[in-house]
């Protein structure tokens, strides 16, 4: 089972007053935590790359951890959330799907439990590329007000032989939402998706 | 005049891993920007001194936000910056004026001490231009492990009536120096140079 080497952690916070409007009462915050590692199986074609799945796990509750600390430390706090991963020139968008089971499974963890399933985004580019990570609801996925994005990268990853792993979190709807559609009070939350 | 603040970013970096060489403790710097409104955006204004009073505002509030991401006394940081980012209808004079003349009193005191110049820069441009943080030893300029720069940017801003100023504070030099030069553990830090 191949190691996981962390070259480096990023954390990024966002707190948004206004976007225009009346600034909020309480202001909407989101965050993103990326790790940068080595690609196990950059530089030539793997057939079976499931383990590094299960040797991810520890990353992904690591990171979503840290991600709650950077909100505040309350996991009741959070409403949204979202994955996605950049894999290096010497890679393939394979790679980056070995994120979605560590990286849902940290935040699921972290969260006690969350319905939904974790929107994401992946591809395959250079350092300093970005990558919008999609963020909706944590436990109903059709809640218009939850869904979002947010832009995250590191300048100078991925090389072409790491991956950049991102977990995203926020507090809350978009700070002026106004959009209709099912409302975050009104969700069952049985299913995941209303 | 009080700064109109739209919103808060800050960014974490902890290196573990450089060119496969341990990184041991981890390197860690932290920025924090505003992303405010620009009073003097598309006319000329002769008198900047709203945008001085700003800059001291943000001095203590941006401090203080860097050095609680990174997670250290105040006392404790090593190095440090800051920057400016005028969105298009802004002028240069305006970064000038926000991060000049008031800024550093109030950011010196959050770390306790600062005999250094802190390094700056500065830029026009659109929505997630790219600021390149210059870092440099706190109380003494000439230490070359210190010299570094950070890169802090965010998708939505500066929209052209904004300007997103940056503070950056670190724990340690760059991950692995090995140029030589004055050392941190050899200066006097009186007179801010070595």
């Amino acid at each position: 089972m191949p190691e996981v080497k962390i070259r480096k952690f990023m954390t990024a916070v966002e707190e948004i007053f206004h976007e225009g409007g009346q600034p909020a009462a309480k202001p909407h915050r989101r965050a993103a935590v990326l790790a940068v590692i080595e690609n196990p199986y950059s530089g030539c074609f793997v057939e079976n790359i499931q383990p590094f799945m299960e040797d991810l796990k520890p990353l992904g509750l690591k990171m979503a951890r840290k991600l709650v600390e950077a909100l505040g430390g309350d996991a009741k706090a959070i409403e949204g959330y979202g994955k996605g991963a950049i894999v290096g020139e010497a890679g393939e968008s394979e790679h980056a799907a070995l994120w979605h089971a560590p990286g849902g499974y940290g935040m699921r963890e972290t969260l006690g439990g969350a319905k939904a399933i974790v929107p994401s985004s992946k591809k395959v580019a250079g350092p300093g590329a970005r990558l919008d990570v999609p963020i909706t609801h944590i436990n109903a996925s059709y809640v218009r007000s939850h869904f979002d994005a947010m832009e995250v990268g590191v300048a100078d990853a991925p090389r072409a032989d790491e991956i950049v792993l991102a977990l995203v979190m926020t507090t809350g709807a978009r700070i002026h939402a106004r959009s209709g559609g099912l409302a975050a009070k009104d969700i069952k939350g049985e299913d995941g998706l209303r | 005049m009080k700064a109109k603040i739209r919103k808060i970013a800050t960014f974490v970096e902890e290196t573990l891993i450089e060119q496969g060489q341990n990184v041991s403790p981890p390197t860690r710097r932290a920025a924090a920007v505003a992303v405010i409104e620009n009073p003097f955006a598309g006319r000329y204004q002769e008198d900047l001194s709203g945008l001085v009073d700003v800059g001291e505002e943000l001095g203590q509030l941006l401090a203080e936000r860097a050095v609680a991401a990174l997670g250290i006394p105040g006392e404790k940081v090593e190095s440090y910056g800051k920057a400016a980012a005028v969105g298009e209808d802004g002028e240069l004079e305006h970064a000038a004026a926000v991060l000049h003349p008031k800024l550093g009193a109030p950011f010196r005191k959050v770390l306790g001490k600062g005999a250094a110049l802190i390094p700056s820069s500065k830029k026009r441009g659109g929505l997630g231009v790219s600021l390149d943080v210059p870092l440099g030893h706190k109380d003494a300029a000439f230490v070359r492990s210190h010299f570094d720069g950070m890169e802090v940017r965010i998708n939505d801003a500066p929209r052209a009536n904004e300007i997103m100023v940056a503070v950056a504070v670190t724990s340690s030099g760059r991950p692995l120096p090995r140029v030589g030069g004055l050392k941190a553990s050899e200066i006097k830090g009186e007179d801010g140079l070595r």
